[in-house]
């Protein structure tokens, strides 16, 4: 018999303690005396009916307030899987609990009231649900009795829902009409929807592959406990966190990196063959390293990722907010280091996935933040790795865990540069043989000096559009106002630099690829780096950002209609190009593919340049580029 | 034939045994709170699973109210000596003679709740900064809520309002001096996963949850086992019936059951098909809709 942890997320109004009491009762889960206290119970506050919702909720405020406020775990047995049901509360102030819940469950049922339909707070629980990474969300559209059974409210709900969940990259999601009052769909098949071809609730929690979300490829094995039994027996106990080992298998040991080989895997009972993810076993060493909690053992040819940097979501959980620069106990696996949190990024609103611009986070709140460690910390991303992917801060004064965090990767910084960010498809060329020196005088010691910001200004925009005009008459704006500035312009670096190429779309890249490493030179040297180019392909674009530490990079989309850059034509491009004699013209002969989001955009027809310039030196000032 | 880690009991092993491991890591003077009961029971036997070839570190802490049944020392003394642990007794007669705790006054006196006092003190003496219990979510609806790592403070109450959030696997021990844990490695555990596991790895349990013919006394839908501590109120009368234990503590408190289960197989059986609690037997559960919620904040198990 296997085992499936599951989440719940609701209110009462949803009827989520209904279908949990009704999933319990008609699996004979429910006893008699537990029945009886339930009546009882309901009888003595004057309830005219049998409130099931009393047999989860279990704190007296829960039951005085009859809501859902901390996590419940409920247990269950059919005769083909024992289910554990974290039930945890839906209103938005008990996100943190939520969360918990959710973050050891291998699937989610969320409720929907059919008569409501989606709702901001069903969208929540699937947001939630799909940043803890759970594999399968179940969908249970409730009360089908009182809209008639039907299946077009059905096919609403689940029409609106899926394309919401679809945004969120949900793989697994199915729907369900029940009834929890009447028990339709829950355990037993509903004859009130004929329409429904579909299994029961119960019928789909038994057959849903369990195990999805292990990780059975990274070895990772936290050391946890160092076990010494006589002189001669040491053992490092642990659970493996995920992948597996056998005995004779070559291991590395971080942060060490020394090398043995494991000796036995040993289970309670005696030396095993093999340890898999989820196991609590010992492992024996060829050769006696010096090892201890907190380290982790690996396979040298499969290395998690080691930085001091990292780049999380979290979830706050106390009601002590959170600012910049503030210290906590980082618990990552069995490891504790001390880290502050070196940026807020930005919070998420839950509700409409909006991102806001905030100095701190308050109790539920969850967003992006970067945090720095005293000490590497040996991670995967959470999407690959929920054991190693996840750590939860304490408050050094307090001792309360603070907040629940799911790492991205390692912040990108500047001394990583030559280094590609993971997942970019092309590694950024180097010579053979040659090593990365750091910069001698760091970027905040130039910016200290110039008092403002480097940043990358990359205007892209049709041939025609005015980048040229807007951005010369920008550089000597700043210039008037001390700024250390830069501006390349595409005619320029193909005297020269770029002399050897043409305008074929890989000389184009190959155009754009140099501009981006020339500007990141300028950038690094503390300026205002302004470069003028067509740049129509948005990858390429994309690549010259790479090189650029994050929000150093703006693209300014100088958003001129075709019509009106053919009609200025300041070069005679489009009219050559129109008789064909330029081939591959940006616009004409070749695409131009605009930015999905620049951080600045500027309209051109009918305005006079200077205010076009007003309105970037003020988008500057927006983001501290330029000082207020 | 040996355990399958990736079944439901292996699963339960496998994160009892990690719990155990990391008590062991977090905190210096960790102790085991044994009851006597199965639950307990299975936590030595846990707990010496969880660092074998080696011996656990944790002693055994007996909170004793003074009324116990025979067995239940009988059966403690002997696992103790096979596991070669260090078992300290708290005594409840001695928190009470020391003038600690008042005996309840009334018809049907229990030491339970005393025994808040005396386990707090015995902690106190050994300077526990952790107590593994058996409790399971399953038994109870305040137990429902109960955290693995469960925080108490310098009085040693818990807080139920104002648990820490307990994420993923990882667990948060860090408190200030004079505080401690409670940790309960069997959360997740049902009785009917007990028993299985019982089954399925032959660990011995106490004659008093098989089977056999004792005097009872019916009370509030309560067999009460005759022992010097229960006296019989108005028109009551002993009487001998066939009956086991479905949870073992205090002998004032602990009920029986009627019942033929005479091997851990017959229990198996009769627990899947029962559609009682275990806990419907025991009356200290019944004062109120939140007893044991309202004993949990004062420190009790």
């Amino acid at each position: 018999m296997d085992l499936l942890r599951f989440s719940t997320a609701g209110s009462v109004d949803d009827g989520k303690s209904t279908l949990i009491g009704r999933l319990l009762y008609d699996t004979k889960s429910l006893f008699e005396d537990q029945l009886q206290a339930v009546e009882d119970a309901s009888r003595r506050r004057g309830e005219g009916y049998v409130n099931l919702a009393l047999v989860t909720d279990g704190l007296r405020a829960e039951r005085e307030q009859n809501i859902t406020i901390d996590v419940a775990y409920r247990y269950f047995a059919t005769p083909r899987r024992k289910f554990i049901i974290a039930d945890t509360p839906g209103h938005v102030q008990y996100t943190r609990n939520m969360v918990t819940g959710a973050s050891t469950a291998e699937l989610a049922i969320i409720l929907i009231d059919a008569r409501t339909g989606v709702l901001t707070q069903s969208k929540r629980h699937a947001f939630i649900a799909s940043l803890l990474g759970i594999p399968h969300i179940m969908v249970a559209v409730n009360k089908m009795d009182l809209v008639g059974w039907s299946e077009d409210a059905f096919e609403d709900i689940q029409a609106e829902y899926g394309a919401f969940a679809e945004r969120l990259g949900v793989d697994d999601l199915k729907f369900i009409p029940v009834s929890a009052l009447l028990g339709d769909n829950v355990v037993t098949k509903s004859s009130n929807m004929p329409w429904y071809d579909g299994g029961t609730l119960l019928h789909h929690l038994e057959h849903v592959n369990v195990g999805a979300h292990r990780n059975l490829v990274d070895f990772r094995f936290p050391v946890q406990y160092v076990m010494r039994a006589g002189p001669h027996h040491r053992a490092y106990a642990g659970r493996v966190a995920s992948g597996s080992i056998r005995p004779g298998e070559e291991i590395l040991v971080l942060p060490s990196g020394r090398k043995t080989r494991v000796r036995s895997v040993d289970s309670h009972a005696g030396p095993v063959l093999e340890g898999v993810a989820g196991d609590s076993i010992a492992l024996a060493t060829e050769d006696e390293l010096d090892i201890s909690r907190g380290d982790m053992i690996v396979r040298p040819l499969n290395l998690p990722s080691v930085d001091q940097e990292l780049d999380a979501i979290v979830c706050w959980t106390s009601e002590e907010p959170m600012r910049e620069g503030t210290r906590y106990w980082l618990r990552h696996t069995t490891r504790e280091v001390r880290a502050f949190v070196s940026r807020v990024v930005y919070r998420i609103d839950v509700d409409t996935l909006h991102r806001e611009e905030v100095d701190g986070f308050g109790l539920n709140d969850i967003g992006r933040v970067h945090l720095t460690a005293a000490h590497p910390v040996f991670f995967d991303e959470y999407a690959l790795n929920r054991e190693t992917g996840s750590f939860i801060l304490i408050d050094p004064h307090t001792n309360n865990t603070v907040a629940a965090g799911m790492i991205r990767g390692a912040v990108r910084r500047e001394q990583d540069l030559p280094s590609v960010p993971s997942g970019d498809p092309d590694a950024r060329p180097r010579s053979p043989d040659v090593v990365w020196e750091s910069w001698n005088i760091t970027l905040q010691e130039r910016e200290a000096r110039s008092g403002h910001l480097a940043v990358v200004l990359w205007f892209t925009g049709l041939p025609g559009s005015g980048k040229s005009t807007v951005a010369r008459a920008l550089e000597r704006r700043l210039f008037g106002l001390r700024c250390q500035t830069m501006l390349l312009d595409g005619d320029q670096v193909r005297h020269g630099l770029n002399g050897d190429l043409g305008f074929s779309p890989e000389d184009r890249s190959e155009n754009i690829r140099r501009v981006g490493e020339v500007a990141a030179l300028f950038f690094r040297q503390g300026c205002i780096t302004l470069c003028t180019f067509v740049s129509p392909f948005r990858v390429d674009r994309d690549r010259a950002r790479a090189v650029i530490p994050e929000g150093r990079f703006l693209e300014v989309f100088v958003d001129t209609p075709l019509e009106e850059c053919e009609r200025r034509d300041p070069k005679g491009l489009y009219a050559r190009a129109r008789k064909g004699e330029v081939g591959h013209m940006t616009g004409i002969s070749s695409p131009y593919e605009p930015p999905d989001d620049p951080e600045i955009r500027v309209q051109t027809v009918g305005r006079d340049v200077d205010e076009i310039v007003d309105e970037i030196v003020e988008a500057l000032r927006g983001r501290g580029v330029l000082p207020a | 034939m040996p355990l399958n880690r990736r079944s439901h009991l292996g699963q339960l092993e496998s994160e009892s045994i990690f719990l155990m491991r990391e008590v062991a890591a977090q905190f210096e003077r960790p102790v085991l709170l044994f009851s006597g009961g199965k639950d307990s029971i299975l936590l030595v036997h846990l707990a010496a699973r969880a660092f074998a070839p080696g011996r656990s570190p944790f002693p055994l802490l007996h909170i004793d109210t003074g009324h116990n049944f025979a067995e239940t020392l009988e059966f403690r003394d002997g696992l103790v000596k096979e596991l070669g642990l260090t078992l300290h007794v708290g005594s409840v007669q001695a928190s009470i003679d020391a003038g600690r705790a008042r005996e309840e006054e009334g018809p049907n006196p229990s030491r339970n709740a005393l025994q808040t006092v005396t386990l707090l003190d015995a902690l106190e003496e050994l300077k526990a900064d952790a107590a593994l219990g058996g409790a399971r979510r399953d038994e109870e609806k305040a137990r429902a809520k109960e955290r693995f790592f469960s925080h108490r403070d310098r009085f040693g109450q818990w807080d139920p309002k104002n648990q820490r959030p307990e994420l993923w696997h990882l667990f948060n021990g860090r408190k200030n001096a004079g505080e401690h844990f409670r940790i309960f490695p069997l959360s997740n555990w049902t009785e009917l996963d007990v028993w299985q596991y019982i089954q399925a790895e032959g660990i011995e349990m106490p004659s008093l949850y098989f089977s056999h013919r004792r005097e009872v006394v019916r009370r509030d839908g309560v067999l009460l086992a005759r022992s010097p501590w229960n006296q019989l109120m108005n028109g009551e009368e002993w009487e001998e019936r066939t009956v086991r234990f479905r949870t073992i503590g205090d002998a004032t408190c602990t009920g029986a059951t009627e019942s033929r289960a005479a091997s851990v197989a017959d229990i198996v059986t009769e627990i899947a098909a029962s559609r009682t609690t275990e806990r419907g037997g025991r009356s200290d559960d019944r004062r109120s809709e939140a007893a044991m919620e309202d004993r949990k904040k004062q420190g009790y198990f």
